[in-house]
């Protein structure tokens, strides 16, 4: 078991995400940053989807009660392992009853601890996601225990790997939404001609952009949204979905994130800059 | 039947959006899920669909999506659903509904609001049957149709920062149930003792878009003898095959 001694600002525990669900209005969840997630499995050589811990900005104070091996990626925030530094992207063994502890945000928003054979929590509509109310919690709280398979050994090919990160820009890239056509050109010529910033409304729902573009008065029908739909409310509000954001919406679809740039726009924290570019 | 005609535009990397006439109509829904049986037949694995109202979203789980190739596909399996008819199974529910002023605490001012009393409100809102358009919004969340008109009324000023689990409301042109607790601006007539989504069973959601709902009144005694069933899972809401 891993025993969360302190959870920190939002910690849960995350897969690639829960798929085929759509139909009864349950949305993917799992990791933001899937790119940051991959590469923490592989040097694990675990499964792509298997389960690992996401990490939001203030990371939590956990403890190991068996040997295992981990690795940790996507935002830099300083960990300690029993108070030795440890970095990112680099296999590390863990002895029982080894207290991981992280400090200062460096660099990104959501860091990733993976561990070997991934976290073996319960599987709830083919996924292991934390989502309410799929599962009885949306996050990790204290004193709450996330069990795991012992290994004593484990030789890497790989032990420890330079990564560039993908989220050292602010571009995020955009394809035409269902909705592009009601743009005007001068809403056109806002949204890409300036930088924007992101809100205090951020979370893995939804990130919202702190800067107003010109509104509109289109009503239209409920339909389906996804990850990385960027809505525009009639006041003029940018409202970028994420992971854990509703199936279905009432506002204009104007624009859709690739899904490279869902991962960037997921280490990004209130007051980031953002450009958008047309692909 | 000749069928309606469909838009396909892309939506991203992975996903397309079929869009029917932009109508709420019971025969452009009747034919989105034709399409989707005569879509299902063709057995190709990895795509998820969703239906909301007049649009279906298809999503293809396992890669990155060619638009034009999907495209044709789709457009050649609308052709083909306009030849072959399947039969679908629909069903009426019957959803209990407790219309107590503990519950439905925006009742009596809706009422006042739509020039009715209380239980003509209830009576009416009783008496319709209500299409499911789609699924979403939160798990289990009933997308409904068929409201009469003397029951459209705005959404509250402000809205609520929590709506109990099972709250029944109106809003504008929709009726609908909070599957779970949640902010909303929804005037709330009343609470629905049945769990909409259930995680732990095979089907987490009974109701199928394309299948009707009824609202029963309900005493606070049955409220809470229904809530007591569903708790130890011997409660089945009451349905009826439609298109038998």
């Amino acid at each position: 078991m891993l025993k969360v001694l302190k959870a920190g600002l939002y910690l849960s525990i995350q897969d690639l995400g829960r798929f085929g669900h759509r139909d009864i209005g349950v949305p993917i969840a799992g990791a933001m940053d899937v790119e940051s997630v991959k590469k923490a499995n592989l040097l694990l050589e675990n499964d792509e989807n298997d389960a690992v811990l996401e990490i939001t900005m203030t990371g939590p104070t956990l403890q190991f009660d068996a040997e295992t091996y981990i690795s940790l990626s996507g935002a830099h925030i300083v960990a300690t392992l029993n108070n030795e530094p440890i970095d990112n992207y680099t296999v590390i063994k863990i002895g029982k009853g080894d207290i991981l502890s992280y400090g200062r945000l460096e660099k990104g928003f959501r860091g990733y601890l993976a561990i070997k054979g991934g976290f073996q929590s319960e599987k709830l509509l083919d996924s292991r996601s934390q989502f309410y109310p799929v599962t009885k919690s949306s996050r990790l709280k204290d004193g709450d225990e996330v069990p795991y398979k012992e290994t004593v050994s484990y030789e890497p090919k790989i032990s420890e790997v330079k990564i560039d990160d993908h989220f050292d820009h602010n571009v995020l890239k955009v394809y035409k939404g269902p909705e592009f056509s009601l743009l005007s050109d001068g809403q056109l010529t806002e949204i890409f001609a300036k930088p924007y910033s992101v809100s205090k409304e951020n979370n893995r729902m939804a990130y919202q952009i702190s800067e107003l573009i010109t509104g509109h008065s289109h009503s239209m029908l409920t339909s389906g949204t996804l990850p990385g739909t960027i809505q525009l409310t009639p006041a003029g509000r940018m409202i970028i979905l994420m992971k854990d954001g509703q199936t279905t919406g009432g506002y204009p679809r104007i624009l859709q994130l690739s899904e490279e740039s869902i991962a960037v726009l997921a280490q990004k924290k209130f007051g980031d800059e953002l450009k958008f570019k047309l692909v | 039947m000749k069928s309606y005609p469909i838009s396909i535009k892309p939506f991203g990397e992975r996903a397309v959006l079929v869009e029917w006439p932009e109508k709420v109509s019971e025969s452009i829904l009747a034919d989105i899920l034709d399409f989707m049986d005569a879509f299902k037949e063709l057995k190709i694995p990895g795509w998820e669909m969703s239906v909301a109202y007049n649009s279906l979203t298809m999503v293809y789980n396992q890669d990155h999506i060619d638009f034009e190739d999907t495209k044709s596909m789709i457009l050649e399996c609308h052709e083909r659903q306009a030849k072959s008819k399947t039969e679908r199974v629909q069903h009426l529910w019957t959803l209990p509904v407790c219309y107590d002023l503990e519950f439905g605490m925006d009742i009596e001012e809706a009422s006042k609001t739509l020039g009715l009393t209380v239980d003509e409100l209830i009576e009416q809102h009783t008496s319709h049957q209500y299409v499911v358009y789609g699924i979403g919004f939160l798990p289990g969340f009933m997308y409904l149709g068929g409201l009469p008109s003397s029951l459209e009324i705005p959404r509250r000023a402000e809205p609520r920062l929590k709506v109990h689990k099972g709250s029944v409301g109106l809003a504008s042109k929709q009726t609908g149930i909070y599957p779970q607790d949640s902010p909303g601006g929804w005037n709330i007539i009343g609470n629905c003792p049945v769990d909409l989504f259930d995680p732990t069973k095979k089907a987490p959601c009974f109701v199928k878009v394309g299948d009707k709902i009824q609202f029963e009144s309900i005493s606070k005694a049955e409220y809470k003898l229904h809530k007591i069933e569903g708790e130890v899972g011997i409660y089945e809401p009451e349905k009826v095959v439609l298109n038998a």
